[in-house]
C-alpha cells in the first residue's frame, strides 16, 4: 500500500453517482458499503485506488465507486490488476470478483496470482451460483443443489477457494460475511495493508437464486483461533473448517513480487542486443 | 448477542455522543441504500418511505451533533464504527425485497428502533458515571418515541395478502 497522509474522506466520497442494480437483499450492497468504509479508514484519496473486476453481479462494483475502475474481461481481472500494480506500484489495487468469474473462468489466473504474490487485494463475493446468468451452478455450488438446470445436483465436489489460495501462495487469507459490513470493512483494511496477494472471500448471499442463503446469517461465526503465519497449520484448519469461520485465517511473510523497473531505450539496435543468442 | 454486549465500554460523554452519532449516520446510509434499491426496482411507495426514514435519522444525527457541541461527534475509531459488530440500530439490508410493502419497511425500522432502546438500556445499566447514565436514559426516551411512532404508522398499513408478493414475471426463470 502506498504511504499516504490520512485524509478526511467519508465512505460516501468513494461512491459514484451510479445506483447499483443488484436485487434488493443482495449481499453485494453490503460489500460495497464495507469497501467504501475501508477506503475511508485507510485514508486514501479515490484517485490513489483502482478497483478492477471481471464479469458478473459482483464485478459491477468498479462503476459504483469514484475510484479508478476497470470492468474487464470475464475471469481476467487478476491479469489486468497485476499488470496495473506492476507499472503503477503507487496505486492501491483492489480486485472484485465472484465465484464464477474468479474460480471457474478465472481459475487459472487465481492460482498464478496467488503464486506471484503481487501486492493486490482480491475480494471474491461467493454466493455459490452464477446469479447474473440466472442460476447455473458455480465451482462452489453444493453437489446436491437441485434445480431444473441441474436435476439432482451436479454431484461434483465444490472447490475450496481458501485452501487453494493458501496452497498456491497467497500471503493473506481471510473470510468475511457480507451481512457484517463493519467486520468486513475492518478485514478489508487489514487485507489492503498486508503486503503481497491478499485474498478475502466474502460470503455474499444471492437472495434471488439462493434464498436459502439468508440462513448464513445464523451460521457464520468468528474463527475460534487467531490467524497463523504457519501455512501447514493454516492448511489443516482450513481443510477442516465448516466454511463459516470468519476472520483472518492466514497471514504470511512472503515479500511481494515487484520487478525493478528497467530503463527503456529508444535505440532499436540497443534493444535488439537484449535478444541476441 | 445482546445489545449491551455490542458496544465498547463508554467511558466519557464524548465517546457516548460519538457512538450515538455513528448509529444514526449508519442508519441514514442504510435507508438511502434501500431507497436507491426501491427506485431501481420501481417500488416508488417504498422510495418515499425509506427517504423519510433516512431524513428522520439524519435529523436525529444533527440533534446529537448539536447536543455534543464542542465535544464533537467524530469517533476516534474512524469511519468503520465504534461497536464490536454491527450498529445496534442497523436496518437489515439482506431482508429487503423488490416486492416489499410499506408495512415490511416499517417493521424493519421498528426492529432497529427496538434494538436501539435495548442498546441504550444496556448502556444505562452498565454506566458508573451518573452523567452517562442520565444521557443514556434520555436516549432511551427518544428511541422509545421512535418505537411508538413506528407502531402508530404500522396501523395505517395492515398486513398485505399473499397476492401482494406475487410477480407474474419473476426474475427466477432458470427453467
Amino acid at each position: 500500500m502506498s504511504a499516504t497522509a490520512p485524509l478526511s474522506c467519508k465512505p460516501g466520497d468513494y461512491k459514484s453517482d451510479i445506483k447499483p442494480i443488484w436485487c434488493p437483499g443482495c449481499g453485494d450492497y453490503h460489500v460495497l458499503m464495507a469497501l467504501t468504509r475501508a477506503f475511508a479508514a485507510l485514508g486514501l484519496p479515490p484517485e490513489q485506488i483502482a478497483v478492477v473486476s471481471g464479469i458478473g453481479c459482483s464485478s459491477r462494483i468498479p462503476a459504483y465507486t469514484s475510484c479508478y475502475g476497470f470492468h474487464g474481461v470475464h475471469g481476467r481481472s487478476l491479469a489486468v490488476a497485476a499488470g496495473l500494480k506492476i507499472v503503477r506500484p503507487d496505486l492501491t489495487v483492489v480486485v472484485t470478483s465472484g465465484d464464477g468469474d474468479g474460480y471457474s473462468i478465472g481459475g487459472n489466473h487465481f492460482l498464478h496470482a496467488c503464486r506471484r504474490n503481487v501486492d493486490l487485494t482480491y475480494v471474491v463475493m461467493d454466493n455459490h451460483i452464477y446469479g447474473m446468468t440466472k442460476g447455473q451452478p458455480s465451482p462452489t455450488t453444493e453437489p446436491d443443489f437441485d434445480t431444473a438446470l441441474t436435476p439432482g445436483g451436479t454431484g461434483v465436489r465444490p472447490f475450496n477457494p481458501l485452501v487453494v489460495a493458501l496452497a498456491s501462495g497467497a500471503n493473506f487469507v481471510a473470510r468475511a460475511y457480507s451481512g457484517n459490513p463493519h467486520d468486513t470493512a475492518s478485514l478489508l483494511v487489514e487485507a489492503v495493508r498486508h503486503p503481497g496477494f491478499s485474498f478475502v472471500e466474502v460470503l455474499s448471499p444471492c437472495v434471488t437464486y439462493r434464498p436459502d442463503q439468508r440462513a448464513w446469517k445464523e451460521r457464520v461465526h468468528s474463527a475460534p483461533v487467531s490467524a497463523t503465519d504457519d501455512a501447514a497449520r493454516a492448511a489443516r484448519r482450513l481443510m477442516t473448517d465448516d466454511g463459516f469461520n470468519l476472520g483472518v485465517l492466514y497471514r504470511g511473510n512472503r515479500l511481494p513480487y515487484q520487478p525493478t523497473a528497467v530503463a527503456v531505450t529508444s535505440d532499436l539496435a540497443e534493444f535488439e542486443k537484449g535478444f541476441e543468442i | 448477542m445482546s445489545e449491551a454486549a455490542n458496544v465498547r465500554p463508554v467511558t466519557s460523554i464524548a465517546a457516548f455522543y460519538a457512538i450515538a452519532y455513528e448509529m444514526e449516520t449508519d442508519a441514514v446510509e442504510r435507508y438511502k441504500v434501500l431507497a436507491d434499491q426501491m427506485q431501481t426496482h420501481n417500488n416508488g411507495e417504498l422510495v418515499l418511505i425509506f427517504l423519510d426514514l433516512a431524513r428522520a435519522e439524519g435529523l436525529h444525527a444533527e440533534e446529537i451533533r448539536r447536543m455534543a457541541g464542542e465535544l464533537g461527534v467524530e469517533s476516534k475509531s474512524g469511519p468503520i464504527g465504534s461497536w464490536r459488530s454491527e450498529s445496534p440500530e442497523a436496518a437489515d439490508l439482506s431482508a429487503a425485497h423488490y416486492l416489499m410493502t410499506p408495512r415490511d419497511a416499517l417493521l424493519m425500522a421498528l426492529a432497529g428502533e427496538e434494538r436501539a432502546v435495548a442498546f441504550y438500556t444496556g448502556l444505562a445499566a452498565a454506566a458508573t458515571d451518573p452523567e452517562i447514565r442520565k444521557l443514556a436514559e434520555e436516549f432511551i426516551a427518544e428511541e422509545t418515541e421512535h418505537v411508538e411512532l413506528c407502531h402508530r404508522l404500522l396501523r395505517r398499513y395492515p398486513p398485505a395478502g399473499a397476492e401482494r408478493y406475487e410477480d407474474p414475471d419473476p426474475p427466477l426463470a432458470g427453467d
